[in-house]
């Protein structure tokens, strides 16, 4: 129970940060309707940033965490953010209108080219970072287990929650939300009406590379690493995550970050460690088998 | 959700503005963005020092860095605004005294990639102004765009170019300039000929994007290792039992994907890649983990091996050769040139099947559904089958080769499967001209023989790799090389007789 209880909280707290990026996908893929490979490496950058923002501010002298931290979410945002827009106006407006098969390749090189961007850069080791928050409150014990939610997680899902409904009131309330609305049902009628289609699809690049940064920045908090290959894998998680809450929808997105990130601790802690992938990858093969909308997605009908 | 982006809202365009002004402020803009692009990942490095991670500027490298894209852009759009020929002799100018700064810092360790970063710059401004300045009035003339000219040029080229290549393939080894090193590269870059000719099937013919060939590679390696160890088949006994376990692999992943779209279809076999990968790594009891299967039977000429000492009873194959023909002694690169007969043949009937099933009805379903994919369900055309089929041939290539790889590494692991792999193989494709088989031969020969010969850019390599598919994606979406002929026309008709 203890440790079934210990696994709940580190499943939801990773969920959190799968959620963040899947966030990314869904977005672009409701606007566009294309994968875009690069996101996951967009959340390493955003990581990057963070870990290099870190650095610079401990020089400058600012210690004092909780200004610390706010000063690193809005860099890592930021710079994040402007990598999002430039990946989008260089490897993806020009292709605006092209076939199908066109924008992957495009957005699977830019992958490739940010991974050996990073990784020249940078370096190809791991980076690390001492923890910067650290203990927790114990919940419950029993019989030399100890059940802790760390500070740590708790900030990673105050965060995400935080996040999710600034978010969430973004879409619903704001003229940006609405035009992304527009676009994303009918791109051409939204044009016609005086949308500004090039921007909108911009900012929604912007807005998912700003997330993916958030979870870049509690990722290299929380496992306290971070490499140039990180954001392979877990794009690869958070997709599945948009898969499974069904693609193009913002609560999916973040409900299938919760049940991957549990479905991937769990299969951890109660399986084996080895085939922690192989679990994830099983989920979207049987979700595209049995129900390719997802959770909480509209059935995709195919027009001419 | 709508049929995305079916009509793009590029109904208006801006007319370039030509004015000085608007150049310099449009420079200035780029650089700010550059400049901000560069700060947190060019500008910083972090360094480990032991256990500690600490961080370095390096602002100088930024800012010129940033100059010269600011330069470059500049340069551009005075080449687009008809200052074509002014840019070009400036260029050349600089050219010649370009090398004496360049001998300042390129030295160094640090500057090496802004060297060459000025290097490709300063060769795609002269390209480019060349082009816009001599290029234009043959574009006018010609009815075809020049891109498509460049196709079509390779294309006929290919016809006598083709025969003189193969001749080469088949005599290269024989030539004396070939030396052992020679023949290795000779056969790696097959290698990568044949998993492009392969791929090409997949993403060319039947335009499914396919993240993880090196998957089917990885299962062509193994089937063959664990089948020639443990039943003790030789090489072409191996082969279809191998190519057939790739196959199924492809029909297995392919099933339930394929019925989807084609973005689903590329991030599962991006995943299948990786799973493939971590399945190698862990079942200890089949691949042995990390360590590797090691001892592949290496192939052998009729039974005879290439050893210098064979077992009692049995005879090698310079002890043959010395008996049958001339008198030979032992050398290594016997087996190499063994090898490489063997992957030019495998390559070859790859090459051959692609060109003879292009003429059949599947491989035309393939091409139409790569097109439109409804369109070809309104004509009766089963869209899963048909792709399942291009995908399972695709993936049979894939297990030939990594037999291949096998036998001739003698020596297989899981860190030889990775997505590295796959992501240079697509590049191949995607770079030669996706559905050119030429296309596949050349890309090859310049990105897996260039970097072997240059070891200083392998570093970049990847690098370039990326940036080259989005930027081959943007001005030729078909692929550098790709040139289609109509597969059927219409003949004319006869003249009317009087």
């Amino acid at each position: 129970m203890a440790y079934f209880l210990q696994q709940l909280i580190n499943g939801v707290t990773l969920g959190s940060m799968f959620g963040l990026i899947a966030i990314g996908y869904t977005m672009v893929y409701g606007i566009i309707g294309m994968v875009n490979f690069a996101h996951g490496d967009i959340f390493m950058i955003g990581g990057f940033v963070a870990i290099i923002a870190f650095m610079a501010l401990g020089i400058l002298g600012v210690t004092w965490v909780p200004m610390a931290l706010l000063c690193i979410l809005i860099i890592a945002m930021a710079f994040t953010a402007l990598h999002g827009w430039a990946v989008e106006r260089v490897a993806y407006r020009p292709l605006r209108g092209s076939n199908r098969l066109a924008p992957l390749i495009s957005a699977i090189g830019m992958s490739i080219f940010l991974q050996n961007y990073v990784q020249l850069l940078q370096g190809a080791r791991n980076k690390a970072l001492p923890p910067v928050i650290s203990g927790g409150v114990q919940i419950m014990e029993t019989d030399g287990f100890t059940v802790q939610f760390g500070y740590m997680q708790m900030v990673i899902v105050g965060i995400t929650i935080a996040l999710m409904a600034a978010f969430t009131l973004l879409i619903a309330r704001t003229s940006l939300g609405r035009q992304q609305r527009a676009c994303e049902q009918d791109m051409k009628m939204a044009w016609l009406l005086g949308v500004d289609v090039d921007r909108t699809i911009a900012m929604t690049f912007v807005m998912g590379a700003a997330l993916a940064a958030v979870a870049g920045l509690v990722w290299l908090m929380y496992y306290g690493v971070i490499d140039f290959f990180v954001g392979f894998l877990a794009g690869i998680k958070a997709f599945t995550a948009a898969v499974l809450g069904g693609i193009g929808s913002l609560p999916g997105a973040m409900l299938g970050g919760i049940l991957i990130g549990l479905i991937d601790t769990f299969w951890a802690g109660y399986f084996s460690n080895e085939y922690r992938d192989v679990a994830t990858f099983a989920v979207l093969v049987l979700v595209l088998i049995f129900r390719p909308n997802g959770l909480l997605g509209k059935p995709e009908i195919e027009k001419v | 959700m709508t049929a995305p982006a079916a009509a793009a809202p590029a109904l208006i365009q801006v007319a370039p503005r030509a004015s000085l002004a608007y150049m310099v402020k449009d420079a200035l803009a780029t650089g700010a963005i550059a400049l901000a692009l560069a700060i947190p990942l060019v500008g910083f490095r972090t360094v480990d020092r032991g256990a500690t991670t600490i961080l370095e500027t390096r602002f100088t490298q930024m800012f010129v860095g940033v100059a010269v894209i600011a330069i470059g852009r500049f340069v551009f759009s005075l080449i687009d605004a008809g200052r074509a020929r002014a840019v070009l002799v400036a260029a050349l100018a600089l050219s010649i005294a370009w090398p004496v700064a360049a001998a300042l810092g390129a030295g160094q360790e640090g500057w090496r990639p802004l060297a060459w970063m000025t290097w490709l710059l300063a060769g795609s401004v002269v390209l480019r102004a060349a082009y816009v300045a001599y290029g234009d009035r043959a574009a006018l003339r010609g009815d075809v765009a020049p891109g498509e000219r460049l196709g079509a040029t390779v294309q006929r080229l290919s016809m006598y170019f083709g025969p003189l290549l193969f001749l080469f393939a088949i005599a290269m080894p024989l030539l004396p300039m070939a030396d052992q090193r020679w023949v290795d590269l000779g056969i790696l870059v097959l290698t990568y000929i044949m998993l492009g000719w392969g791929l090409n099937v997949v993403v060319g013919l039947a335009g499914l994007l396919d993240l993880g060939y090196v998957a089917f590679y990885a299962v062509g390696a193994y089937s063959y290792a664990i089948i020639a160890k443990t039943f003790g088949l030789n090489f072409w006994e191996a082969l279809p039992i191998a190519g057939a376990l790739a196959a199924s692999f492809g029909v297995l992943l392919g099933f339930p994907v394929l019925r989807l779209r084609g973005d689903y279809l590329a991030i599962v076999t991006l995943g299948f890649g990786e799973i493939v990968r971590v399945v190698l790594l862990n079942w200890d009891e089949l691949s042995n983990g990390p360590k590797g299967i090691g001892g592949i039977p290496r192939p052998s000429f009729f039974g005879m091996p290439f050893t210098p000492a064979p077992p009692e009873g049995t005879m090698s194959f310079h002890q043959w050769f010395s008996s049958t023909f001339w008198e030979i002694g032992f050398s290594p690169i016997q087996r190499a040139t063994y090898l490489y007969y063997i992957i030019l043949i495998l390559a070859l009937a790859t090459n051959l099947f692609t060109l003879r099933i292009r003429k059949l009805p599947i491989s035309r379903a393939w091409e139409a559904l790569r097109e439109d994919e409804i369109a070809c369900r309104a004509l009766g055309i089963n869209p899963t089958n048909t792709k399942l089929t291009a995908f399972a041939i695709g993936a049979m290539f894939g297990g030939f080769a990594g037999s291949f790889f096998a036998t001739r590494q003698g020596f297989i692991s899981p860190e030889s499967f990775n997505f590295i792999e796959s992501a240079i193989i697509l590049a191949i494709v995607v770079l030669g001209g996706m559905g050119s088989q030429i296309g596949v031969v050349i890309a090859s020969i310049v990105l897996i023989g260039g970097p072997e010969w240059f070891r200083d850019l392998e570093s970049y390599r990847m690098l370039a790799f990326g940036g080259l598919m989005v930027m081959i994606m943007i001005w030729r979406p078909q692929g550098l090389l790709a040139f289609r002929e109509p597969t059927i026309r219409l003949k004319p008709l006869p003249p009317k007789s009087p």
